[in-house]
C-alpha cells in the first residue's frame, strides 16, 4: 500500500499537459480523479516514472448540450452526472449508470474520462458509451482527433489513445424519442459489476428505429452486442422481439467463471438485464418515464 | 454534555464517555504513536501457499537507502526465535526457515528509517522457492499421498491435527436406531475474517540500557501476551510492558501473538531503537486470525410427534498451516459442543477432526465465544430444515422442542449447565413484533402469485463469560478477570481492569457498575485498561467475557469498598455499623434518613479522618473466577424476497429479540446488537475468504473481501426480554456476540424457507446471487 517513487507534475493548462506528454508520455501516467490510478500505484501494479495530474485543468468538467450532442467533459465527476436533473429526461441512462458506480466517495472524485481511459472491462461507462454510440475526443501536441466508442476499447485496460494524448471530451448524439436504462448486478455498494447491461433505444412510432446495447464484465472489454442491436431495428418491441434480442446479447457475451459466479450464470443475467433494460428504455422513450 | 445530575447507574442509556475523544479525532491508536528515533518495518510474505525455501538473498536490499537491517528466518533461528508457540499448544513459524506453508506467510523483514524505504528494500529481497503442491481443504489433507505440510514436526506423519469427541455415542446410536425420522444437513461454514477496520500493529521499544521492553500493541489480551512474551523470549516479565492503546475493532483478530510483533521486538532489541510495524489491509486479511472454516454434518433424530430424540454431528475443521486456534486448552473445537442449542435433546454425540492445510493459521472466534457460532448455525439450520421436512411450522417446531423455563438450571447432553432462560417468551415476543401469523399468510399468497419469498427464524443460545478456572484456561492461565478500584480523596475514582475495550464502550459500562454499586456518578469514574504495568492481571476481552467476568469483578470490588465505607461512615456518624443503611451513594442511620454520609464524604475521610487502627485509603482489587458460564439467548426472525431473474436476495425485515440478562447501558447493548446483526448479514451474504487450487487467497482486500456498509445493511427492529443470570452479581450475561452468533442462521433460513417450495435444502454461505440463481434454475424457475 506504499507506491514506488515517481515524479509529479500538475500542469496548469491543457497545452502544458500535452507538451509534457509529448516529451515523457511513454513513461508517464495521466491522473484525473485518481480513483483507479492511485490504488494501482499503491499496490505497485503500476510504477510510472511520472504522474501528470490533470485533475485541476480548467474547462474540462461539465455536461453541455450543443449541436445535437451532449458534450461530457473528460473531467466531469461521476457525481455531476448523477445529480444532473436535466439528464434524467434528456438521457436518463447517464444519471442512472452514474448512480451505480462505486460509492459516493468515489463518485465525488472519479471522472467519466478517467473511467473510460482506464478501460476496465468491469467499468460501467464503457458499456453506456457503446450503447449510446458516443465519440471520444483526444488531444495531443499535434492536434485533435475523434475516436468512435466501438473503436476506443481495445482490450483489458487498453484503449486507442496514444501515450501522448489526453481525452478531453465525450460526445453523445441526442435523438428525439430515445431513452435508455442501465441494470447492474453487484455484490454490494461499491463493487464492480458481476454483470451489467446498458440499453438505449430510439423509437419511431411504435417501432424501434435503433437500439444500442453495451455489456459490462462479460468479456475482456466492454462489449457491443451488435446482433442483438440489429435484430431490434425496425421491430415493434414485442415480448418475442425483446426475448430474441436478449438471447442474441447473451450469446455475444464472453463471460468467465470467477468468485462472482459461473459463466452460465453471467450469460443468463445478460439475458435477464437486456429484457428488463429494453422494457424500461422503451417505456421511457415513449414518455412513460 | 450530560447534565451533572445524571448518575449513570445500571439501566441508564448514558452517552459513551469515550466517544467524544473518538469523534474529535483525539483517539490514540497504534499508528498515531511516534517515538524519537523510531524505525519502520515491512514484512516480505510468501507468494506461494506451499514451497520449499531454497535461498533468501538479502544483499541488494541491505544496501538500499535507509535500510538498517534485513531480518531472515536464519537470523531469528540464531536467537532461537524462528518458531513460537501458538495458543493451541502447537508451533508457528515466526520467519520461515524451511518451507512456507501458506500464501502470505512471513519470510523476511526489512527495518528502515521510513516505511517507504522499508517497502522498496522488501521488493529487492530475492527468494528462491521450490513450489510444492498445495493442500486447500480437509478433503485434500486426508487424501492418501497428500503432501505432508508439517514435516517440521517429529511424529507428524499426516495432516491430521486432532480428533475430539463430546456426548454419548452409545445412547445416541440407540436413539437414532429408534427414530421415526432422521433429518440430515451437510453444510460448510466458510472461512471468513474479523477484518477490524484498524489492522494489527505494534511499536516495540526495547531500552538497551535498562532492558525494559515496552511494546505498544493492538492486543485484546495484553496481560496474557506479556506472559507469552516472557516465556518465548526469556525476558524477565517485570521488564516487559505491553500497552494496548485505543483499538479500532478486534472481533477476535487481535487475540493471538503474530510474527510481526515478535520480529519487531527482536529487531528493537538488536538495533536499540523503537520499531514500528503496521499491517496493511492485505497483510491483515491473508495472514492473521481467520474464523470458522468448518465442514459440518448434522443428523437430527425425531419421533413421530416431531420431538427431537437425538443429535449427531461430525465436523472437519480446516485449521490452516499451524494449529493456532485461540481457545481454552481443554476444548479442541472450542465450545462447539454447545451444539444442542436451545433444545431439550436427550442425547447427543459430536466428533471433530482438525486438519492442517496450506492456508493461514489462527481460527479465532470472530465475534464469537470459541466456535459457538458454528454450533448455533448448524443446529438452527437443522431445526428449520427439519420443520420444513415434516411439514410443521418453524416456530411451532422450535417451541415444541425448546428447553422449558422450569428446566433451568438445565444440564445439556454434552455437559453444559445452562444458567437461566425463557426461550418460549423470547420467541413469542419476536413473533408478535414480526406479526408472524399475518406474514405467513402473506407469504403463502405471494407464493401463489409466483413470488419467491420466505421467513427465517433462529433461536440461539450463547455460552459466554469464560470461564471457571477449573475448566477454562489459555496456555494454563485460568480465565478469571480483575478490577482494581481506587477512590481519590475528592470522591472521584479510577477503575482499572484486566480486559481491553476495542469499541465495546468499557469506559462507560464499567463506570456505570461502580456508579450503581458504590454510588459515585459514572462521570466521576475513569476507566483505564490495557497497560500491563498499571492494570491488574486479566485474560482480556473476547468471547463476550468482559461484563460476565471483569464486570462481576467490578461489582465485587465496589462492594468491598462499600463495606469499608460503612465502617468509615459509622465512625463519622458515631453510629454502629449495623445501624447504617445504604442507598445509592450514601450511608444513613436507620430511622434518621437525614443523618448520613455520602460516598464522597466517606472517601475524603478515608484519607483524613479514619477510625482508629484502620488502613488509610479507599481502594481494592478483586479477581473474579466465574462459577459458571452465562447463557444469553434470543430469537431472530428475517423476511426475504428473492429476485427470480438474478438470484438476488433482498432482506426486507429483521426482528431481533435478545435476552442478555440485566442490561447495564441499554443504548450500548443495542449498539452492540446492531453491529453484530450487520456482521451476521455480511457473513450470511458476502464475507468470504476462499482459495484457488494453488492456494492463492481470494479475498485479500476490501474489493474482494466484502464488508457490508450502511448502504446495503437492512434495518433492524430490536426487542428484548430480561432473564437475569442467577450467578452473576448483577444478573448480566454479556451481549457483544449474540447477534453474530444468532443471525447468520436466521438470514439463511429465510432464503431456505423461500426456496423450500422448490425442494432446496441447503445453500452454503455466503448466499450470493449465483448460488440462488443456480438453485432456482435447477428447479425450473426463471424470468
Ligand atoms: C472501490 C472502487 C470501486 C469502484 N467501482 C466502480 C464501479 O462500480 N464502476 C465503475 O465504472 N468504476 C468503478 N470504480 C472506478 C472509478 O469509476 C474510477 O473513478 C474511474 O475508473 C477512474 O476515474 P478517475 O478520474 O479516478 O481516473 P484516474 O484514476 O485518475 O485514471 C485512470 C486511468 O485513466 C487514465 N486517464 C484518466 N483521465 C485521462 C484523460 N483525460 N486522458 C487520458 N488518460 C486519462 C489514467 O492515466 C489512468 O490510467 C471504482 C473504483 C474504486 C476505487
Amino acid at each position: 500500500m506504499f507506491p514506488a517513487a515517481f515524479d509529479y507534475r500538475a500542469p496548469s493548462s491543457l497545452a502544458e499537459a500535452v507538451d509534457i506528454l509529448r516529451q515523457r508520455g511513454e513513461e508517464a501516467k495521466v491522473m484525473a480523479g485518481g480513483q483507479s490510478l492511485i490504488p494501482l500505484l499503491k499496490l505497485r501494479f503500476s510504477q510510472p516514472a511520472l504522474v501528470v495530474d490533470i485533475g485541476r485543468l480548467p474547462n474540462l468538467a461539465g455536461v453541455e448540450r450543443k449541436d445535437g450532442h451532449l458534450r461530457v467533459g473528460a473531467l466531469t465527476r461521476h457525481v455531476q452526472v448523477e445529480s444532473n436533473t436535466d439528464l434524467r429526461t434528456l438521457c436518463p441512462i447517464l444519471p442512472e449508470a452514474a448512480h451505480w458506480i462505486a460509492d459516493p466517495l468515489i463518485r465525488n472524485q472519479g471522472t467519466v474520462g478517467g473511467s473510460v481511459c482506464h478501460a476496465d472491462p468491469q467499468g460501467d461507462w464503457g458499456s453506456v458509451m457503446l450503447a449510446l454510440d458516443a465519440d471520444f475526443v483526444a488531444r495531443s501536441e499535434s492536434g485533435e482527433r475523434t475516436i468512435k466508442a466501438a473503436d476506443f476499447f481495445q482490450g483489458p485496460f487498453t484503449t486507442a489513445l496514444r501515450p501522448d494524448e489526453v481525452l478531453t471530451e465525450i460526445r453523445i448524439p441526442l435523438a428525439a424519442h430515445s431513452a435508455g436504462a442501465y441494470n447492474k448486478l453487484e455484490r454490494k455498494v461499491g463493487d464492480f459489476a458481476t454483470v451489467a447491461v446498458a440499453v438505449q433505444v430510439e423509437m419511431n412510432g411504435d417501432k424501434i428505429a435503433k437500439a444500442g446495447i453495451g455489456l459490462t464484465s462479460v468479456g475482456d472489454r466492454n462489449l457491443k452486442a451488435r446482433d442483438a442491436e440489429k435484430s431490434l431495428a425496425g421491430k415493434q418491441p414485442t415480448d418475442e422481439a425483446i426475448a430474441e434480442a436478449a438471447r442474441l446479447a447473451a450469446a455475444a457475451a464472453e463471460p468467465k467463471a470467477d468468485v462472482r459466479g459461473s459463466a452460465e450464470f453471467k450469460r443468463d443475467i445478460v439475458r435477464v438485464f437486456v429484457q428488463r433494460g429494453l422494457k424500461t428504455a422503451v417505456a421511457r422513450a415513449r414518455g412513460g418515464q | 454534555m450530560a447534565a451533572t445530575h445524571v448518575h449513570g447507574g445500571i439501566g441508564e442509556s448514558i452517552k459513551r464517555k469515550e466517544d467524544s475523544r473518538f469523534l474529535h479525532g483525539k483517539g490514540n491508536y497504534i499508528d498515531d504513536l511516534a517515538l524519537p528515533g523510531m524505525l519502520h518495518m515491512s514484512i516480505l510474505r510468501s507468494p506461494h501457499a506451499h514451497a520449499r525455501l531454497k535461498s533468501v538473498d538479502t544483499s541488494a536490499a541491505s544496501g538500499m537507502p535507509g535500510v538498517i537491517a534485513v531480518v531472515t528466518g536464519e537470523l531469528m533461528a540464531q536467537h532461537k526465535l524462528a518458531w513460537m508457540p501458538t495458543l493451541s499448544n502447537d508451533t508457528q513459524a515466526v520467519l520461515a526457515t524451511d518451507k512456507v506453508r501458506f500464501q502470505g506467510q512471513e519470510v523476511a523483514a526489512v527495518i528502515a528509517e521510513t516505511r517507504y524505504q522499508a517497502e522498496d528494500a522488501r521488493d529487492a529481497i530475492v527468494v528462491d522457492y521450490e513450489v510444492l503442491t498445495a493442500v486447500t481443504s480437509p478433503e485434500g489433507a486426508k487424501t492418501a499421498g497428500a503432501p505432508l505440510i508439517r514435516d517440521d514436526k517429529e511424529n507428524q506423519k499426516d495432516n491430521h491435527i486432532y480428533h475430539w469427541e463430546s456426548g454419548d455415542q452409545g445412547t445416541t446410536r440407540a436413539a437414532f436406531a429408534k427414530a421415526d425420522k432422521v433429518v440430515r444437513l451437510h453444510t460448510f461454514y466458510p472461512r471468513c475474517h474479523p477484518a477490524p477496520l484498524e489492522t494489527c500493529g505494534c511499536v516495540a521499544d526495547v531500552n538497551g540500557v535498562t532492558g525494559k521492553a515496552t511494546i505498544y500493541m493492538t492486543s485484546q489480551a495484553p496481560h496474557a501476551i506479556r506472559t507469552v512474551f516472557a516465556l518465548v523470549t526469556g525476558l524477565p516479565e517485570q521488564n516487559i510492558r505491553v500497552i494496548s492503546p485505543d483499538i479500532g475493532g478486534g472481533f477476535g483478530n487481535k487475540v493471538p501473538v503474530y510474527p510481526g510483533y515478535v520480529v519487531a521486538t527482536a529487531a528493537s532489541l538488536l538495533i536499540g531503537r523503537p520499531v514500528k510495524w503496521i499491517e496493511d489491509r492485505t497483510e491483515n486479511l491473508i495472514s492473521t486470525g481467520y474464523a470458522r472454516d468448518f465442514h459440518m454434518t448434522g443428523d437430527l433424530a425425531l419421533d413421530k410427534d416431531g420431538k427431537i430424540t437425538a443429535l449427531r454431528v461430525h465436523l472437519d475443521s480446516d485449521n490452516g498451516a499451524f494449529f493456532a486456534d485461540a481457545q481454552p486448552s481443554k476444548f479442541k473445537a472450542g465450545l462447539f459442543h454447545i451444539v444442542t442449542g436451545s433444545y431439550d435433546i436427550p442425547t447427543a454425540h459430536i466428533t471433530a477432526d482438525g486438519y492442517y492445510t496450506n492456508k493461514a493459521p489462527g481460527g479465532v472466534a470472530y465475534r464469537c465465544s470459541f466456535r459457538v457460532t458454528e454450533a448455533s448455525y448448524l443446529i438452527e439450520r437443522l431445526i428449520t430444515n427439519a420443520a420444513i421436512e415434516i411439514g410443521m411450522d418453524q416456530a411451532e417446531f422450535r417451541k415444541k422442542n425448546f428447553i422449558r423455563k422450569d428446566q433451568f438450571p438445565y444440564h445439556s447432553a454434552t455437559g453444559w449447565v445452562y444458567d437461566s432462560g425463557d426461550y418460549h417468551k423470547a420467541m413469542d415476543v419476536a413473533l408478535d413484533q414480526l406479526g408472524y401469523d399475518e406474514l405467513r399468510k402473506d407469504v403463502e399468497k405471494r407464493r401463489k402469485q409466483g413470488e419467491v419469498t420466505g421467513i427465517g427464524i433462529a433461536s440461539f443460545t450463547e455460552v459466554v463469560g469464560a470461564g471457571h478456572g477449573a475448566d477454562f484456561d489459555i496456555l494454563g492461565l485460568r480465565m478469571f478477570d480483575s478490577a482494581e478500584l481506587r477512590v481519590h480523596p475528592t470522591g472521584k475514582a479510577m477503575l482499572r481492569m484486566g480486559t481491553k475495550s476495542q469499541g465495546q464502550g468499557h469506559e462507560t459500562t464499567f463506570a456505570q457498575i461502580v456508579a450503581e454499586e458504590l454510588g459515585i456518578p459514572a462521570a466521576d469514574v475513569a476507566v483505564e485498561e490495557g497497560d500491563t504495568d498499571t492494570a491488574p492481571y486479566g485474560l482480556g476481552t473476547y468471547a463476550s467475557r468482559s461484563t460476565p467476568v471483569a464486570g462481576a469483578a467490578t461489582a465485587m470490588v465496589s462492594r468491598k469498598l462499600r463495606e469499608k465505607g460503612r465502617k468509615i461512615a459509622a465512625h463519622l456518624l458515631e453510629a454502629a455499623e449495623e445501624d447504617l443503611e445504604w442507598e445509592r451513594g450514601r450511608f444513613f442511620v436507620k430511622g434518621s434518613p437525614d443523618k448520613g454520609k455520602t460516598i464522597q464524604e466517606i472517601a475524603f475521610a478515608a484519607y483524613t479522618n479514619l477510625p482508629e487502627g484502620m488502613e488509610a485509603g479507599l481502594e481494592g482489587v478483586h479477581y473474579y473466577d466465574p462459577p459458571n458460564m452465562t447463557y444469553p439467548f434470543g430469537t431472530y426472525a428475517v423476511v426475504v424476497d428473492v429476485d427470480k431473474g438474478t438470484g438476488q436476495v433482498k432482506v426486507k425485515r429483521v426482528v431481533a429479540v435478545d435476552d442478555c440478562g440485566v442490561r447495564i447501558n441499554p443504548m450500548i447493548v443495542e449498539g452492540q446488537i446492531h453491529g453484530g446483526l450487520t456482521e451476521g448479514f455480511g457473513i450470511a451474504f458476502m464475507e468470504l475468504i476462499t482459495f484457488d487450487a494453488e492456494g492463492n487467497c481470494i479475498g485479500s482486500n476490501f474489493m474482494d473481501y466484502l464488508l457490508p456498509t450502511a448502504w446495503e445493511s437492512p434495518k433492524f427492529e430490536l426487542g428484548e426480554t430480561v432473564t437475569p443470570s442467577p450467578h452473576h452479581p448483577l444478573g448480566a450475561k454479556g451481549v457483544g456476540e449474540s447477534p453474530t452468533v444468532g443471525s447468520p442462521a436466521a438470514y439463511v433460513n429465510a432464503v431456505i424457507d423461500a426456496l423450500s417450495p422448490y425442494g432446496v435444502k441447503n445453500i452454503d454461505m455466503p448466499v450470493t446471487p449465483d448460488k440462488v440463481w443456480a438453485a432456482l434454475r435447477a428447479a425450473g424457475v426463471s424470468e
